[in-house]
């Protein structure tokens, strides 16, 4: 970079509310081609609000926002694209019923004479650009029959395929394995190289610090620090994020492994679980471990009668039960904090209330009357101590950031206090502070008497958090690691059957 | 709530002042306008008859409102209605007791929602078409039960439930509201009701979140034949006639009422407090129309483009969908 270059993006004092939140405000900030800028902060910061006004997603209340040194004005995401401005969004948008190829090109898809669209050439040049990524996935595939980390990889493959000049990439790794992970960082870094600007928002400081040139650190609507990534150390960042000293991360309670509740025996289902036999103890918290694909949500699915089981036993407290739907596993004191939140978690249009309470409002009622008083207490308690960001409990939940929308699902099944809790993913999108809460509170189950299940990605996280590793691969469970024998490497090579 | 960071800054929230104050202004305003062009239209006795009129439609909205809820629809209303009333009127003209005849009809509206239902959850038909199939096997069923004619000469007992007046007030307001204020309570303060609007906002994470989605979904219909079939015993009593053709066309009337009082047809949002309003508001229209001689045809033309700008106001003023 040189120093006088022109910034490829310069924002001047923008402002941006929304009914009764300031969500971005006065933020001043450069953005130079051939560099990445991370920007981070908590759960609502409005981080995703900036991205979504620089995209022509949100309109912005006062500011100026110039491209190469131009005032621009970008009322909608079709302007943007026009300028080069694209934008990885945190929810995926992809439209599940279309193909692969149809997603990436949708709006403009080659022509034949002008007139109908040429499928060979659009799949040929889907191929070309997803094997160009290093994306296994095929062109022709339906969305809906990919994982959600296939999805987030084809919408990466999408943004750059409009060859923009600047990049917004909104917590693109939320969902991806670390191998996944590795693929992103090559093509961000390699377009980087060819000098595109590009921002990326993350909650995992070790990315932030692998990839960045520079941090942008936002906190309640403020930008409150910008530089190069050397002159800050991950412990200011945080410092800077939540403004004030983080309390030391709660040191994991080992366990006392209490008498079994839940046991799997040879489960089957579909070419994803090949019999798969696991047994949870109370007061254990054991991570699931592997790639995407690797069937650990089916799995999570089956436990909890979300799925057909095809063969195979599940064992509840001694007893055989037969879970014909998630509610057969409520009842007996089952959870599952689903992978996928906007698909399967969120109901986008109704408020804090329903959806942190949406087990509760079912389950604490006196001849079909809802107790609200006893909702309330229990989902405002949850609500402070996971620290969601809403004005109210009437708030919709689709006004919510994106961490605080995943905390509010995590809020409905603690507020449950199922005997058998199963996390998938839990932690996706959720700031450094609230992941350290989210996890004390399973340790603090745990003591109580839950067993718990988590899946994750996140190395680090399985390893900060399971007592015991299971990891499976290809439909089965590889490896049992406990809390003393598990590393990152012993992990990754039985997921990746190099053992 | 641990940070409420703003709760000082009034930021003037235009979508949602729309939503809950949009439909009373634009009843008002219609009120002035009629009021304004017929001197009749602001008479006790024409509000009363306004009044009257829309407690039919009223009835079988609610039930409309609470399918459209879970995303759904029901277009059977307007025939359960008449195969319940004419299996009830009949019994009554065999001289079989009124409680007797009126429970039969109820449980002729129920038993038809649940038919509904169980087409839609157990053969996976979707509702428009299930309940399509209802509306002409309903039909046909009425006009094969009745030979095509009227029954009429009902009990006095039975009339007075469209006829009579307690306190000054007609017996079709009091059981409308009655309707729509136990329709209100299921739908706000039951755990049935919060889990009709999981249902209707996201019915995978509802299934998820332990709703028995097929069984809301029998329930929804059931209730809504149910309220067809009420609707019909009042509109009978009023009339002393039971017509195999009663009901005809009813469905359109209650989801114009459901969707002007702003209820979405993708399920999740809305409620009952928009629907009375906007039964009120069609019922309104119909009476200005009338008042001013604009000629039935027309009328059609009218309600329709209503209804259409009702929609349109909506959507402008509706999230967007991302
Ligand atoms: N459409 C909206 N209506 C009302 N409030 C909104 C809306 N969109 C965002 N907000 C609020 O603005 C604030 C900033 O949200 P934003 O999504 O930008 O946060 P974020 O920094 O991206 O957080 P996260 O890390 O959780 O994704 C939050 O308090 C959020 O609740
Ligand atoms: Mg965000």
């Amino acid at each position: 970079m040189t120093e006088i270059a022109i910034p490829r993006l310069k924002l001047e004092h923008i402002y941006k509310s929304f009914p009764g939140v300031q969500a971005v405000s006065d933020v001043s900030l450069n953005v130079y081609g051939h560099q990445i800028l991370a920007l981070v902060g908590e759960n609502g910061a409005g981080k995703s609000t900036l991205m979504n006004i620089v995209n022509g997603v949100v309109p912005l209340d006062s500011g100026k926002i110039y491209l190469d040194g131009q005032l621009v004005s970008i009322p909608s995401p079709r302007r943007a694209l026009e300028l080069g401005i694209t934008m990885i969004h945190q929810e995926l948008a992809l439209i599940p019923e279309l193909t692969v190829g149809q997603n990436i090109f949708l709006g403009r898809e080659p022509r034949r004479w002008g007139i109908g669209v040429d499928w060979k050439r659009l799949y040929a040049q889907a191929q070309r650009e997803l094997d160009r990524l290093g994306i296994e996935v095929s062109a022709q595939a339906t969305i809906a029959d990919l994982s959600i980390a296939q999805r987030q990889l084809v919408e990466i493959a999408k943004a750059l395929s409009y060859n923009a000049r600047l990049i917004a990439l909104d917590e693109p790794t939320s969902s991806l394995t670390s191998r996944e992970t590795d693929t992103l960082f090559r093509l961000v870094r390699s377009l980087r190289e060819e000098g595109v600007a590009l921002i990326y928002i993350s909650h995992r400081l070790e990315e932030v610090f692998e990839l960045a040139d520079r941090i942008a650190v936002m906190r309640d609507g403020h930008l409150v620090a910008v530089g190069n990534a050397s002159e800050f150390t991950p412990a200011e960042v945080v410092r800077l994020m939540v403004g004030r000293e983080l309390a030391e991360f709660f040191p994991k309670v080992p366990a006392k492994r209490g008498e079994p509740v839940l046991k799997a025996v040879n489960l089957k289902a579909g070419r994803e679980v090949r019999g798969v036999s696991l047994e949870l103890h109370r007061g254990e918290i054991v991570g699931l471990a592997g790639l995407v694909g690797s069937g650990r949500t089916n799995v999570a699915r089956l436990l909890f009668g979300a799925d057909r089981l095809e063969g195979g036993e599940i064992w509840f407290e001694g007893r055989q039960v037969h879970l014909r739907s998630p509610q057969d596993a409520i009842r007996l004191g089952i959870g599952l904090v689903p992978e996928d939140r906007k698909a399967q978690g969120l109901f986008a249009g109704q408020s804090v209330r329903y959806n942190a309470g949406a087990g509760l409002i079912q389950r604490l009622s006196r001849w079909g009357f809802i107790r609200f008083q006893a909702v309330n207490r229990i989902v405002r308690e949850l609500v402070e101590r996971l620290r969601v960001r809403t004005p109210h409990l009437n708030q919709k939940v689709r006004n919510l950031s994106g961490g605080n929308q995943q905390k509010v699902i995590i809020a409905r099944w603690l507020g449950l206090n199922p005997r058998v809790l199963i996390l998938d993913e839990p932690t996706r999108g959720v700031d450094v502070g609230a992941k350290a809460e989210i996890h004390a509170l399973m340790s603090e189950l745990a003591a109580q008497g839950m067993a718990i299940l988590m899946i994750s990605s996140e190395l680090p996280e399985i390893l900060g958090v399971s007592d015991r590793i299971l990891v499976m691969r290809e439909g089965r469970i590889v490896a049992e690691l406990s809390r003393e024998e598990a590393t990152q490497d012993r992990i990754m090579q039985a997921a990746t059957g190099q053992l | 709530m641990s940070q409420t960071r703003s709760s000082h800054l009034a930021t003037f929230d235009r979508r949602a002042f729309f939503q809950r104050f949009g439909l009373v202004f634009s009843f008002l305003l219609l009120m002035i306008v009629l009021s304004a062009l017929s001197e009749r239209f602001l008479t006790p006795s024409n509000l009363m008859n306004v009044l009257r009129q829309a407690t039919i439609n009223g009835i079988v909205s609610v039930g409309m409102t609470i399918v459209i809820l879970t995303g759904g629809i029901d277009l059977s209303v307007g025939s359960v209605l008449a195969l319940s009333v004419t299996v009830g009127a009949s019994l009554m003209k065999q001289g079989q007791p009124v409680a007797w005849a009126v429970g039969v009809a109820l449980g002729t509206g129920t038993l038809l929602g649940v038919v509904n239902g169980l087409m839609i959850t157990r053969a996976k038909i979707p509702p428009f078409i299930a309940t399509l199939g209802m509306l002409t096997v309903a039909r046909g069923l009425t006009l094969l039960y009745t030979q095509g004619q009227p029954i009429t000469g009902l009990p006095a007992e039975f009339r007075w439930i469209g006829t009579g007046v307690v306190a000054g007030i007609p017996m079709p307001v009091i059981l409308s509201l009655a309707v729509f204020a136990l329709g209100w309570i299921f739908l706000t303060r039951t755990k049935y009701g919060a889990q009709i609007y999981l249902l209707g906002d996201n019915p995978t994470a509802a299934r998820l979140a332990g709703v028995p989605t097929d069984r809301m979904t029998v329930l929804v219909y059931a209730i809504s034949g149910f309220c067809a079939a009420l609707a019909g015993l009042v509109l009978v009593a009023r009339l002393d006639s039971a017509q195999p053709i009663i009901g005809q066309g009813y469905e359109f009337n209650a989801i114009a009422a459901v969707v002007v009082g702003g209820t979405s047809f993708s399920g999740g949002e809305g409620g009952l407090a928009g629907t009375l309003l906007g039964a009120l508001l069609i019922e309104t229209l119909n009476n200005g129309l009338n008042l001013l001689n604009v000629s039935p045809l027309w009328e059609q033309v009218v309600k329709g483009v209503v209804i259409a700008l009702a929609l349109l106001l909506y959507k402008v003023f509706s999230p967007p969908s991302k």
